[in-house]
């Protein structure tokens, strides 16, 4: 049952990403700007340019250059970046693990405090302590990880300097990693300055990213929870005599996570998105950063690089979602 | 339903609208949100309007001699600056002022586009529903399973910088928004006793979504518009930051952020005053739309 669910969960986000990518192609052949004409030298003969663009596959017409595209992509190959002229799934690989450690500690912070301000807010929903929950969780809400990663640059940056305002880990801090998991690998190693350093570094970022995300899910779980409270089953356990906190945990929480969950899994994929802006705004060297440079470079092969792991890092993260939802919910396991 | 008995088609009994205008205003004043944050979102507008008379100085005038002043009260500030100087000398203040315009521009125009397009989307989709409702949804999915923020500077970087960029780059991503909620609202209505009647009468199925469902629908889209504004304003911010808005010769609050980041270390007042702006606008659109939602509600009102 959960194979065949998964199943034809597979072959629509596969027909998605299928739309994706030709949305992507048709949007960045029609871009007015010529690649090659941002890399040649002043001086470069017609033939120089007609040799770089069959170097590049620009020379075909629009549908073979999709085969072609296509094509590769099965192969593993994603073709040259333009600004860099390196491979772009080296490219990739090398700067994907940063954002990957970002936006799973931001989620991980995400998780917990936000699950905690839904308990805290659900076990005293009656008090000031709720309704204090309730505001300022109203501006986090309302705010987003744009405004609050320039909001911590300039607090905790510069005008009470206490945490590094760009980069991932600081050159003095010499990293000697072998992986470019930086953060697992210092942890694995028992490299604590490394560690502490890259943890240091990520506290801004991953606040930005995370404060929002943290919302939702204090929001919905804390409605969700609230309702669950209500129910018979609960109220027996309260007759029982079970403490509020206990009650919360143990009654309530199984019952409230299945919609906490889904809503969880589509504001993740906006944190992934968040990333692009974040990353700039604290020079990390992850691929949302590198994102902004690849479109105003006209990088084609980069970008294409880029929006296709956007896409495949969504559909995962849906497909996560949907199994986790399905551990956590035996009734949709029947259906 | 008296105007059920008669086939004939419709015709509106003129009424004075005075009244029914005054006694929405008072139900709308009365939700603290609404009156708040929309005074301040008036005020916004006052100044963006005013902008030339209530500046101090030339948004664009350059004094060398001027540059990186601190604002009023730290040391080294001048008189005539209360926000301070940027590093080419410009005023602050000024430019603040002038960025309004740019800012209210496109939260309006950009939001009031989106919605154009996902509310004709979302309301074909969830009243024909069938094959038009299949494309529909398939085009929204599709469309969301991309970063918008990633679209978006895409989207610019293909259609080329400037305000109209921006705003036409907002409404082709944030049509999905009014989209989703419209069709499902759509939806709801669709099951409601009073369609049924508009339908047993044989009023013709458009007739029945413009006339009868879209009033019903309004303060939902009313809600969604003041929040798309709020978007709009921080996705016009981040690219203006990123470069890729108006040229620079243009105040706006994102190229005013985006010169504050570089020399966040010289000039943190640069990037503070935009950023305060920012802050207190979206704030004020978000309130603004959860108030209108509220107060027009009748179901949340109780």
């Amino acid at each position: 049952m959960i194979a065949m669910a998964l199943l034809k969960r597979l072959t629509t986000t596969a027909g998605t990403l299928a739309g994706v990518a030709v949305v992507v192609f048709v949007l960045l052949r029609i871009v007015p700007g010529d690649p090659v004409a941002m890399m040649i030298s002043p001086g470069a003969s017609a033939s120089d340019i007609a040799v770089l663009r069959a170097h590049y596959g620009l020379d075909g017409s629009l549908l073979s250059q999709f085969g072609l595209w296509l094509q590769s992509i099965f192969h593993g190959d994603l073709g040259v970046s333009i600004s860099l002229r390196r491979n772009v799934l080296e490219v990739l690989l090398e700067r994907l693990p940063a954002t990957l450690e970002l936006c799973i500690a931001a989620l991980e912070f995400a998780v917990l405090f936000g699950g905690t301000v839904a308990v805290v807010g659900t076990i005293w929903r009656n008090s000031w302590v709720g309704e204090l929950i309730d505001a300022v969780n109203g501006l986090l809400l309302a705010v987003p990880d744009f405004v609050w990663a320039l909001a911590f640059a300039l607090f905790f940056g510069v005008l009470w300097p206490v945490l590094p305002l760009s980069g991932r880990l600081d050159p003095s801090a010499g990293s000697g990693m072998v992986t470019p998991f930086f953060w697992a690998e210092s942890l694995l190693r028992l490299r604590f300055d490394v560690f502490a350093d890259l943890s240091r570094h990520l506290v801004m970022p991953v606040l930005a990213l995370s404060l929002p995300l943290a919302a939702v899910i204090a929001r919905v779980l804390k409605d969700a929870l609230i309702e669950a409270m209500a129910q018979d089953y609960v109220l027996l356990a309260q007759l029982k005599g079970m403490s509020r906190l206990r009650l919360v945990l143990q009654e309530a929480l199984s019952n409230a996570i299945g919609p906490t969950l889904a809503l969880t899994g589509v504001q993740f994929t906006f944190l992934v998105g968040g990333t692009v802006i974040t990353e700039r705004i604290f020079a990390y060297p992850g691929i949302g950063n590198m994102a902004i440079d690849a479109v105003i470079n006209r990088d084609l092969p980069l970008i294409q690089g880029l929006v296709l792991v956007f896409a495949v890092i969504f559909i995962a993260v849906n497909m996560l979602v949907d199994l986790l939802q399905l551990v956590f919910n035996p009734r949709l396991r029947h259906g | 339903m008296d105007e059920a008995v008669s086939l004939a088609p419709p015709t509106k009994a003129v009424q004075s609208h005075s009244p029914r205008w005054r006694r929405q205003l008072k139900v709308l004043m009365s939700e603290p949100k609404v009156a708040g944050a929309g005074g301040f979102i008036l005020l916004l507008a006052l100044v963006a309007l005013l902008a030339p008379l209530i500046s101090p100085h030339d948004p664009l005038d350059q004094d060398l001699m001027l540059s990186a002043l601190p604002p009023a009260g730290f040391d080294g500030a001048e008189r005539g600056h209360l926000l301070g100087t940027d590093n080419l000398g410009r005023d602050v203040l000024s430019r603040l002022i002038f960025g309004t315009r740019i800012t209210l521009i496109v939260a309006v125009v950009a939001a009031g586009l989106a919605a154009l397009i996902g509310t004709t989307l979302g309301l074909l989709a969830g009243w024909y529903r069938g094959l038009v409702d299949g494309s529909i949804s398939r085009l929204v999915e599709i469309w969301m399973s991309f970063p918008p923020v990633l679209l978006s500077i895409l989207l610019v970087a293909v259609i080329g910088s400037g305000v109209t960029s921006v705003i036409a780059a907002i409404a082709i991503i944030d049509w999905t928004r009014f989209c989703r909620v419209i069709r499902a609202e759509t939806m709801a209505q669709a099951q409601q006793d009073y369609v049924l009647a508009a339908r047993a009468v044989g009023y013709p199925r458009l007739y029945i979504l413009l006339r009868e469902i879209l009033p019903n629908i309004m303060p939902v889209l009313l809600a969604l518009v003041s929040l798309e504004m709020g978007i709009a304003v921080i996705v016009e911010g981040i690219l203006s930051f990123v470069g890729l808005s108006v040229s620079s010769d243009t105040p706006t609050w994102g190229g005013m952020i985006a010169e504050g980041r570089q020399y966040i270390h010289q000039t943190w007042w640069v990037l503070a005053a935009p950023l305060a702006a920012l802050f207190a606008t979206v704030l004020c659109f978000n309130q603004l739309g959860e108030g209108l939602r509220r107060a027009l509600d009748p179901v949340l009102r109780r």
